[in-house]
């Protein structure tokens, strides 16, 4: 009870202050209302602002396969097939598809489709984005991987050609972004902006797409805003004109500024305020599973670490070595304290609800530093060694929080870890070039289909973007042949039992060591429906604020 | 007389002048005002005693700390943001309760307020060394140099010191950007005193333009003694005063200076927290109620600016004949 009556009396004098800020800013918003009733329409533009903890590090969707900036890509940036309201495959710039043959997909085009600055939309538009997908410097070459080449019918039909019979091929291009031709071509950006190498363009910072909204001005890591595009040819059931996307990286900075009502909605909500902002009237917290396993990477490769006391051979070669970082990982507790309840433990390297889950294999090994200990004996380092371990502090929940958990129980059975926890603005780049030894990254497969890990990230690193997000290039033939069939087997349960079997040997191997599923936590305003997407998408165009 | 007394300080080598010195020194500071008046003074007598207390927290933090927070080996994840003593929930283990990695609190504080300290102090012997040299050398020197000097204050004068601390840190560590905590902490050392040493040169200037009118520096000159020599030992120790007295306060500013860099996160590295880091760790628990994480450090960094301001007003009364 002392504890209770405690947090009541201090929340009590912040929510005191916080009025006092509440009524600063109502009487500035009534100001800028009366600015307005001068000089715009009687009807009044709608504008929605948001916060998220970080920002996308460029408007160019093919420069980085990131979730958050897909996100704000695809506001803009619309794809062939996109998901609908119920997370289901529907029409995008592409009206009807089919498997006219088992290597052949043909899609016919969306009519009358303009792009922002006026262009109408083309198969030619197709065809560019294609090859600047999967050219130099791309990121999204896992969604493109797979075609062959695509051949032009007419001007809206097209047909897609794929190196093997591709059953998947429309979940797969969800998130392969259509850019105009003509647009790249005069802005000279017709290659996409590769951040690890620090090449920009003017598709970092301008955007022209056929989405429901157009970038207004753009502030990298500060906030861009969005204005609603009119001519959309899609459905636009919310009501929103502009939206303001802030980045604010502090964890309770964020919350203040939602509990402030300087903001609409923020996303992440920090796991130990979610009480508190369920507690606030007029805010609501959204919540609810989210595809993304956040796991921990090893350099399987190097001959020698770049970043170890361990010189002339590379313990994570060993498999004892990597059981024994997985057995010392108290997940439980992380979840209990770090994460608050909020996560979901997994022994596996895909969510529950994507297709093709083995669920008979998802059981951990389990937590046991004594083991541990024996283990790391056995490889040869009775003493453990020094790694370090990469990691970033504004991209996953708690992102540097688990990792500092991660290192001390390291500690614990000898490894010394030397943390370097940094924002994902030099966090990506920096592991993206596999310059690291030991890594924090989070998945979530975008076509929740087990395919899209399988390929990027259990595969062998190689041609058309196959693992490349397997960042410590673990290798197994056997699951590079695996993927392969699971790709263009059409027989769902023969499929699912070559998921099960290449999953298992990734298991056995510990190729890597799966921790967790976040759980989506969104704090709105309550007089804001909006919807919420398991992959962790808004999409802005249902967003409808009440009077 | 002034010039026999500072420069016997020359013949410290031999040990039987050096114990009589010693002697005579101990004698004078006994019988002297200056303990009278320290001994009889409240203030005084308080706030050294709080600043002998929390740097002797902070030396012998590795002996008398519960527990060394910082070596990873010994954290329980499972005891992370227990409540202090007195609260529902709390450990008798951790008296002030437990961060959100298990870290107890006080022993954090001895550890953070140990590299606080040091930065502290050594920022500001920095920025007195600078300060000193610059401003002897313009109030002795004159003329050019001085107003060059003088105008490089004006300027320096004109930002917060803290943005031209962190002006200097982000170059610090754009120059250095492979991050061993070692250049961490020589940027930070740099960047606070780079920001703090005009208040000394200034006041080093004008008591040099006093002292250098002075019978005692021109006999110096007559006599042929080099202007270095002169700037060194003769002027140097009678404008000493007010230094030790600015110097003193300034411990609390280059401390709270710290901590503002630390906070945002341009400070002492993750790995080897400051208060202001332990401040700013507390800070994203503030609206959850977990109170602890932060104000206890806060509390901490209040204690000791404080007592170190207290003790140097005290001082610069105690040292100031005018007001006796």
């Amino acid at each position: 009870m002392t504890k209770l009556n405690h947090l009541n009396h201090s929340n009590s004098k912040i929510i005191k202050s916080l009025k006092s800020v509440k009524v600063l800013s109502g009487f500035l918003i009534a100001l800028c209302s009366i600015h307005f009733a001068f000089h715009s329409d009687p009807a009044q533009a709608v504008t929605f602002k948001v916060a998220n903890q970080g920002d996308a590090l460029s408007m160019d969707p093919h420069s980085l396969n990131e979730s958050l900036q897909l996100m704000v890509n695809s506001q803009v940036y619309e794809a062939l097939v996109m998901r609908d309201k119920d997370f289901k495959l529907a029409p995008g710039l592409a009206t009807t598809w089919k498997q006219s043959s088992p290597s052949v997909w043909h899609f016919d085009l969306r009519k009358n489709v303009k792009f922002h600055d006026g262009t109408p939309f083309t198969a030619d538009d197709v065809i560019f984005s294609f090859e600047r997908a999967r050219g130099e410097g791309s990121d999204v070459k896992a969604y493109v991987g797979q075609i062959k080449e695509i051949k032009k019918i007419n001007d809206y039909s097209i047909d897609i050609i794929t190196n093997a019979p591709f059953p998947i091929l429309p979940e797969l291009i969800t998130q392969w972004f259509i850019m105009s031709k003509k647009w790249c071509e005069d802005n000279s950006a017709t290659k996409p902006v590769d951040r690890r190498k620090g090449i920009e363009n003017a598709a970092s910072f301008k955007a022209n797409g056929t989405g429901p909204f157009r970038v207004r001005e753009r502030q990298p890591g500060v906030r861009t805003v969005f204005a609603r595009y009119g001519q959309y040819w899609g459905e636009f059931t919310g009501n929103v004109d502009e939206v303001i996307y802030n980045v604010i990286g502090n964890d309770a900075t964020r919350v203040a500024a939602l509990l402030s009502g300087e903001i609409d909605m923020m996303e992440p909500v920090p796991v130990q305020d979610v009480d508190r902002i369920k507690a606030t009237p007029k805010l609501k917290v959204l919540q609810g599973p989210e595809l993304r396993i956040v796991f921990l990477g090893m350099d399987q490769k190097r001959d020698e670490l770049l970043y170890s006391n361990v010189k002339g051979k590379n313990p994570f070669k060993d498999k004892r070595v990597r059981q024994a970082f997985y057995q010392a990982i108290d997940i439980d507790t992380i979840k209990n304290r770090v994460m608050r309840g909020a996560s979901t433990p997994t022994a596996l390297m895909i969510p529950p609800q994507d297709r093709g889950y083995p669920a008979e294999l998802a059981k951990r090994l389990p937590y046991d530093p004594e083991a541990a200990k024996r283990l790391l004996t056995d490889a040869g380092y009775p003493s453990g060694f020094e790694v370090k371990m990469n990691c970033p502090n504004d991209r996953y929940v708690n992102d540097a929080e688990i990792c500092q958990a991660v290192a001390a129980n390291l500690a614990k059975v000898g490894v010394k870890i030397n943390l370097e926890a940094e924002t994902k603005g030099t966090y990506f780049p920096k592991i993206l070039s596999r310059n690291t030894s030991f890594y924090m990254l989070g998945w979530t497969a975008s076509t929740v289909d087990a395919h899209n890990v399988l390929y990027p990230i259990l595969s062998s690193p190689g041609e058309g973007g196959r693992g490349q997000y397997n960042l410590g290039a673990y290798s197994n033939p056997r699951i590079d042949e695996l993927t392969e069939k699971v790709q263009s087997e059409t027989d769902d349960k023969k499929r699912n039992e070559f998921i099960k079997e290449a999953m298992k040997i990734h298991q056995d191997d510990i190729g890597h060591i799966p921790l967790h599923q976040q759980a989506l936590n969104w704090g709105v305003k309550s007089n804001i429906d909006m919807l919420q997407f398991p992959d962790n998408f808004t999409q802005w165009r249902y967003v409808n604020i009440r009077p | 007389m002034e010039i026999r007394k500072y420069s016997s300080l020359t013949v410290i080598s031999d040990p039987v002048v050096l114990m009589v010195k010693i002697r005579t020194v101990l004698k004078s500071w006994i019988q002297s005002d200056f303990l009278y008046r320290f001994v009889h003074s409240p203030v005084a007598l308080c706030s050294s005693a709080m600043v002998l207390l929390c740097l002797g927290a902070a030396l012998f933090a590795p002996w008398i700390a519960p527990f060394n927070p910082f070596d990873l080996a010994t954290l329980e994840l499972s005891d992370a943001r227990l409540p202090p003593m007195g609260m529902q929930g709390a450990d008798v283990k951790y008296l002030l309760g437990t961060d959100d990695q298990g870290r107890d609190i006080l022993s954090a504080l001895m550890y953070g307020s140990r590299i606080s300290l040091l930065i502290g102090l050594v920022s500001v012997i920095l920025s007195v060394m600078i300060g000193m040299s610059l401003g002897l050398i313009s109030g002795y020197v004159g003329g050019r140099i001085d107003s060059l000097v003088m105008r490089i204050c004006d300027v320096m004068l004109s930002f917060p010191a803290i943005l031209l601390a962190l002006l200097i840190s982000g170059v610090g560590r754009a120059l250095f950007p492979q991050q061993s905590d070692l250049v961490a902490f020589a940027v930070l050392i740099l960047s606070i005193s780079l920001s703090g040493w005009v208040q000394y040169a200034r006041t080093v200037r004008s008591s040099t333009l006093v002292e250098r009118e002075k019978e005692y520096v021109q006999a110096a000159r007559i006599a042929g003694v080099s202007g270095s020599r002169i700037m060194r030992l003769h002027v140097l120790p009678n404008v000493l005063g007010p230094v030790v007295v600015l110097a003193t306060v300034q411990v609390a500013t280059a401390i709270i200076t710290e901590a503002t860099l630390s906070f945002l996160g341009v400070g002492a590295p993750p790995t080897s927290p400051s208060l202001g880091t332990l401040i700013r760790v507390g800070n994203d628990y503030l609206f959850s109620g977990e109170w602890w994480i932060s104000i206890f450090p806060g509390l901490m960094l209040v204690l000791i600016s404080v007592s170190i301001n207290l003790f140097g007003d005290w001082l610069r009364d105690a040292l100031n004949p005018r007001l006796s």
